[in-house]
């Protein structure tokens, strides 16, 4: 008897460590920005409470089903002496049955406010809702509001307690008529909303909600190519008259003139911009209107991180990654021939490795004095 | 005497053709068999090797996510390892494992001497074989697949030009399913046509060993899902290489059209990666409790309505691609329903072992474990099903712990317990029973703490198939525990192969039926003679070997008949099996043995007066190696586009395929 009771109280004793483990691990976190245990708006909390219900009847299930493995097989335990030929029990049809039908009785009950969740979450908003496009990129976000004719990246700005409308597209051009396409990609911020994937051809739609102000976590959820991991981003939720103000600074010019209005740059660093990395094949400086094949850059210096959110926006930071982005994020851009397109050319090159034939090597000098200008446009 | 029953015409000289290979041992033989059991070992042993290499990158992955921003791998390696990772364990170790205890098992279990197409078996292993070496060459040969195993496009079809994927990899991993994919319909052909027609007289479909049944239904899903990724994969390819439009959605294709196809097959594929798992289990408790599989036709009907159901819930895995509330409400639903006759295979299972006299073999506690774990895989699946919180879970490391827990807790363990069970009969020699009650362990320790803390991970927001992670996010302590427990799944792993290397040498010699069996395979010597039965066995009852062995009282208790048929139990009385555990077991069957002996009334499944001669055996070839060769030929042909590799490749196929079809399949000199 004793070595049995000892058994059945180390087995005990694992499953309390276990828990305690788990219940550790679960603490550590807490307020990460990104964990869809939190909700922070009405999207996200119907999933929450539609989740947890069921989690709980599937932890209850799954502790009964394996403890009731571990106490059969331990019960009927074959031991010397003990009779070693059991009674044979071919089946039982009043068993079948039962283990048949309570389990879709139970299925049944969870099928119902399933069903009604996936269409309340499908509606549309209605006009009220503040309406953003999203545009997944390799691998970037780009988010513009089309009332405001604003085009920013790596971070959305939205207002708490409205609705905001997402249309995820993958294409330019229209959704009826896409132009070019990137890859699939998926639009996830757990603490605001399940994921909707970016899918080129279909007009994906999402609505997110924030209650109240504060950063929320998001991240690129389909595999995407080499710097899917760095595919991240944030949605910063405003007041509404924090929004407000954001919107109408978003949509003046830029602090400092790119270009003159001959065409001609307006001073050496836009020089070294326009003439000599030719950072406008890619990038828009002037303008926040405009979306173009990477970020819009007018007003980079009112964002906190840059770099697809993968980095605080200081100027150590921007320094290293006008000089040598792809050692920041990893980006398929070895034999990048400017302009894109020509060569393959997936993300920003690098100004000091393998730069093309013709192509001069950027000093540290230049790469500061971009980023300095860049650290003005707010 | 002549070996064939109708003599052939004499066929005209053939200059170009090979001698006719005569061994049928030693190394050589190994390329020429079409002995099923020697083809299912080598099945075997090349998906262990696989294995071992799926395993080798997984342990790479885990070191990379360690800790936060990890630097072990480059984005760029990281992001093969998972994609070599996940296609190795699907298409070469998963699929061929099972194909191997189908290969070497079916026949054994319905009382055959082989299966319907020997050579055309063999054709199927080295299909896999050149297609595993094929993928794994990309390595070294322009960069290997990149893409996920799941592929998607456009990320995959784009054309190198376009950027979105660099490399050769997503050529070679087209080409390298569809080779595999060829290897896989011909085993399920084969399975197929040698379990409806060649079953042994009384040998009905209702007296089929479970296992036998679900590789039926494996085999019908293979026949059924393996069309629909080949097309899917010669789309990818061709997008990719010769500027096809199938998902080009500018140009009016569709990306999600892929995601379709490849589901329409990845689902189906689940399960017939599991299935065979399922099968094992209910082939193992029964034999370790000594009472029959509790509900044995539903277990077989949840086992086919399962295949059936597997075939309409595939866009559970697109809920977030934004199919339209009414197909993922449906979907959902069918998700919900096929968990139905899964929950009832586990109270099934339970309802065996329930009452029984329950022998603690490694055998039986993989396929306990089994139960447990895969129980905990099926309930996250559940979760999945619930669309909106799926939304949440999928791509995330969530949706990681689920399929392992399904894969790795149900299919590995499975396998794991046949291994355990089966090994003494295909070598004829036992396991060592303390080695692997510290494999099991060790196993289900670091399984669970490989996987467990995965849901937490997901949950809490951690993406899948990320190269690496800030710190900050609280995921740095369980991405540690994982990257330990990888390493003690690794270590179990290695105790499993020590354990094998060291039963061919000195493991305790078997006998034919240590373990008290129940199905026909126990009922000949271990290993099997080539010709398996040297008397077609006459079945006459589900379990057939064991009711000849045993019957019921009028209250149902077992008793064991006066004697028996088992020729040479002698074997299991003077070395008991499974040690000290087994031991009680076999002696019992030792007395009765003796008591058998002296009776000796029943009529024993093996002929003692014949050793084999005079029955006709398929003669070994080389046609299906040399056929089997020109498939990658062709394949290296298409990745590099180089026209020359069409020369060998379809001399190797032309001469392979005449020189099989006009070889009678037995050597009419032999």
């Amino acid at each position: 008897m004793t070595p049995r009771r000892s058994r059945g109280r180390r087995l005990v004793l694992v499953a309390v460590a276990a828990l305690a483990l788990v219940l550790a691990a679960c603490s550590g976190v807490k307020n990460n920005g990104q964990n869809s245990l939190e909700p922070k708006g009405p999207q996200s909390q119907k999933i929450y409470d539609l989740f947890v219900p069921i989690l709980i009847i599937a932890i209850v299930v799954g502790i009964l089903v394996v403890s009731a493995t571990v106490i059969i097989a331990i019960k009927f335990r074959y031991k010397k002496g003990k009779n070693e030929n059991p009674k044979q029990v071919h089946g039982n049809t009043r068993l079948e049955i039962g283990w048949t039908v309570l389990p879709a009785l139970l299925l049944a009950i969870i099928a119902v406010p399933t069903v009604a969740t996936i269409f309340d979450l499908a509606q549309n908003p209605g006009p009220q809702a503040l309406q953003v496009n999203v545009e997944g990129k390799q691998w970037w976000w780009q988010f513009s509001y089309p009332d405001a004719k604003v085009v920013t990246a790596d971070e959305m700005i939205i207002p708490t307690g409205r609705d905001v409308y997402l249309h995820l597209r993958a294409c330019d051009g229209t959704s009826e008529t896409p132009t070019t396409c990137n890859v699939i990609h998926s639009f996830w911020v757990p603490e605001l909303a399940g994921k909707k994937d970016v899918v080129p051809g279909q007009a994906n739609t999402l609505t997110i909600n924030a209650d109240k102000p504060g950063t929320y976590l998001g991240q690129c959820a389909e595999y995407c190519g080499l710097s899917h991991a760095n595919m991240r981003f944030r949605v910063i939720a405003k007041s509404p008259a924090d929004f407000q103000e954001w919107l109408s600074q978003q949509q003046q010019g830029p602090v400092n003139q790119l270009t003159e209005a001959n065409g001609d740059p307006a001073g050496p660093t836009q020089k070294l911009i326009v003439n000599t990395f030719q950072c406008t094949n890619c990038h828009v400086f002037d303008d926040s209107s405009k979306a173009a094949y990477g970020p819009n850059l007018t007003h980079l210096a009112s964002r906190t991180t840059f770099a697809s959110g993968s980095y605080p926006l200081t100027r150590d930071n921007l320094v290293k990654w006008v000089r040598n982005a792809p050692s920041m994020i990893p980006m398929s851009s070895q034999d990048c021939r400017l302009p894109p397109g020509d060569g393959i050319c997936v993300g920003m090159p690098s100004f000091i490795e393998n730069t093309p034939p013709g192509q001069q090597s950027m000093t540290q000098q230049q790469a500061e004095d971009i980023a300095d200008f860049l650290l003005e446009q707010k | 005497m002549t070996t064939v029953a109708r003599s052939l015409p004499k066929a005209a000289p053939r200059p170009l053709a090979l001698r006719r290979p005569k061994r049928i041992t030693g190394f050589w033989s190994w390329f020429t068999t079409v002995d099923h059991k020697k083809i299912g070992i080598l099945y075997g042993a090349t998906a262990l090797l696989f294995f071992v290499v799926a395993g080798v990158e997984a342990l790479l992955i885990r070191l990379q996510l360690a800790g936060p921003n990890g630097t072990v791998l480059t984005a760029a390696q990281y992001n093969t390892m998972f994609t070599m990772h996940g296609t190795t364990m699907v298409f070469l170790v998963g699929m061929p494992l099972a194909v191997a205890f189908g290969n070497y098992f079916i026949p054994l279990q319905i009382g055959a001497r082989d299966v319907a197409f020997p050579r055309l078996n063999m054709f199927g292993y080295w299909v896999v074989l050149f297609g595993g070496l094929f993928i794994y060459s990309s390595f070294f040969l322009g960069g290997a697949p990149n893409g996920g195993w799941f592929g998607y496009t456009p990320l995959t079809s784009t054309p190198i030009s376009g950027g979105a994927l660099p490399g050769q990899g997503p050529n070679f991993w087209c080409v390298g399913i569809v080779l595999l994919g060829i290897g896989s319909t011909t085993s399920a052909i084969n399975f197929i046509v040698t379990i409806l027609n060649m079953r042994a007289p009384g040998m009905t479909l209702m007296r089929m060993p479970v296992f036998t049944w679900m590789m039926t239904v494996v085999a019908f899903l293979t026949v059924f899902a393996m069309p629909i990724i080949t097309a899917a994969m010669i789309m990818v390819f061709f997008d990719r290489n010769y500027g096809t439009l199938f998902f080009v959605a500018s140009k009016g294709g569709d990306p999600l059209l892929y995601q379709h196809l490849f589901w329409l097959f990845g689902h189906p594929e689940v399960y017939i990666l599991i299935l065979p798992g399922m099968g094992i289990v209910s082939e193992v408790l029964p034999v370790f409790s000594r009472k029959p599989l509790f509900g044995y036709s539903v277990v077989i009907f949840s086992g086919i309505a399962i295949g059936f159901m597997g075939w309409g819930v595939w866009a559970h895995h697109m809920f977030a691609t934004g199919l339209g509330p009414v197909a993922i409400s449906a979907f959902g639903l069918s998700t919900m329903l096929i968990a139905i006759p899964t929950g009832v295979k586990i109270f099934n299972w339970l309802g065996t072992v329930y009452g029984g006299a329950v022998r603690l073999t490694t055998a039986m506690l993989f396929s306990l474990g089994f139960i447990a774990m895969f129980t905990l895989g099926g309930l996250s699946g559940v979760l999945h099903s619930i669309v909106p919180a799926d939304t949440q879970q999928t791509d995330t490391y969530f949706v990681v712990a689920h399929f392992h827990y399904v894969l790795f807790g149900g299919l590995v363990f499975g396998i794991f317990s046949g291994f355990y069970y089966w090994w003494p009969k295909i070598f004829g020699r036992m396991l060592n029973e303390t080695i692997g009650k510290w494999n099991f362990w060790i196993m289900l320790v670091g399984f669970n703490l490989t996987f467990f803390p995965m849901h937490i991970l997901g949950l809490t927001g951690m993406p899948r198939r990320t190269y690496r992670y800030p710190s900050g996010y609280g995921w740095d302590t369980m991405n540690m525990l994982e990257t330990i427990g990888a390493f003690i799944i690794a270590l179990g792993t290695l105790i499993f192969l020590v354990n094998l290397i060291f039963s061919l040498r000195r493991g305790q010699v078997a006998g034919n039926d240590p373990w008290d069996g129940r199905s026909l395979e126990w009922s000949i010597p271990s290993p099997p003679p080539a010709y398996n039965f040297a008397e077609i066995p006459v079945v006459e009852a589900r379990d057939d070997w064991w009711h000849r062995k045993y019957t019921e009282d009028s209250e149902g208790r077992l008793v064991r008949l006066p004697s028996g048929g088992a020729d040479d139990q002698a074997d299991t009385a003077s070395e008991p099996a499974g040690e000290a555990v087994g031991a009680s077991v076999a002696t019992a069957t030792a007395t009765d043995v003796a008591l058998r002996d002296t009776s000796g009334a029943t009529p024993a499944p093996v002929d003692d007066h014949t050793d084999g001669h005079g029955i006709h055996l398929p003669s070994p070839s080389y046609y299906p190696l040399v056929l089997a060769a020109g498939l990658p030929c062709l394949g290296y042909a298409a990745v590099f586009r180089e026209i020359w590799w069409v020369v060998p490749g379809l001399v190797f196929l032309l001469f392979g395929m005449f020189a099989w079809g006009l070889e009678p399949s037995v050597d009419e000199e032999g």
